[in-house]
């Protein structure tokens, strides 16, 4: 099986992408919830990605690849579009979210939660998210 | 991601089958912001075939949630998977909304 995957950036693909992060992992047993937050941050990224950096044009692309490591797993999430500042991102007070009736904003407190370290990091046009989860 | 309604008296019970993301998550939005919804004194929500929830079908209760609470529309969550009620958790939405762990417990809660 590949460790990589392309697709457009359109939000029907998001269950493409779950699903090669789900295939992927499956031969490593993880515990049901485990896989489940793995699969959550990963597809989080992806959907911030495809709807914000590259504004759903179905023309653009991103490249998800996953890499095994010792201890680890490395998920690397790649695109050409407008690249994340993370300088501007404040993590959300939920109760706030409930009392202002805001609809969005809870996708990278849950990536943060849930990966054990993110980095961004950008290059001319190219971006690259990287997720590391230990699992081990 | 397939929606049911039930309705019974005051208590609609929106049953939740497939996945609920970015995608997904529109469909969700548009029947809760249904007029029509407000009429209820208790919705239930039947989360057994819901096998995936990500932040957009999140900020979808988030986003009504006050709504309800200030119309005193009890939203109640019930048969909710062990890996979709972690998301919940991670967040500490189980601690904002009503999750419980059935039918009869969902109604009991409702009827309080």
């Amino acid at each position: 099986m590949n460790n990589w995957i392309t697709i457009s950036c359109n939000k029907k693909n998001l269950k493409v992408v779950r699903d090669f992060v789900t295939d992927f992992l499956a031969p490593y047993d993880l515990p049901e919830v485990l896989l489940n937050q793995i699969t959550l941050a990963v597809d989080e990224i992806t959907a911030n990605v495809i709807i914000h950096s590259n504004k759903e044009d179905d023309s653009k692309f991103l490249k998800l690849t996953i890499t095994p490591k010792e201890d680890c797993f490395l998920f690397e999430i790649a695109d050409k579009g407008i690249s994340f500042d993370r300088s501007s991102y404040v993590e959300p007070d939920v109760r706030d979210f409930v009392r202002i009736g805001k609809k969005g904003g809870v996708g990278f407190a849950l990536v943060n939660r849930i990966m054990d370290k993110v980095e961004f990091t950008s290059q001319g046009s190219n971006n690259i998210c990287r997720l590391y989860k230990r699992v081990r | 991601m397939k929606i049911t309604n039930h309705i019974k008296e005051k208590t609609l019970t929106i049953s939740l089958d497939g996945e609920l993301d970015a995608s997904s998550s529109v469909m969700l939005d548009e029947e809760l912001s249904k007029p029509e919804i407000m009429l209820f004194s208790k919705i239930l929500v039947d989360c057994e075939n819901l096998n995936y929830i990500s932040s957009a079908g999140l900020g979808v209760f988030i986003s009504h949630l006050q709504r309800f609470e200030d119309a005193q529309i009890k939203l109640i969550f019930f048969n909710m998977q062990e890996k979709v009620r972690n998301v919940f958790e991670i967040l500490g939405l189980d601690l904002l909304m009503t999750i419980v762990s059935s039918y009869d417990e969902a109604m009991t809660v409702a009827n309080e």
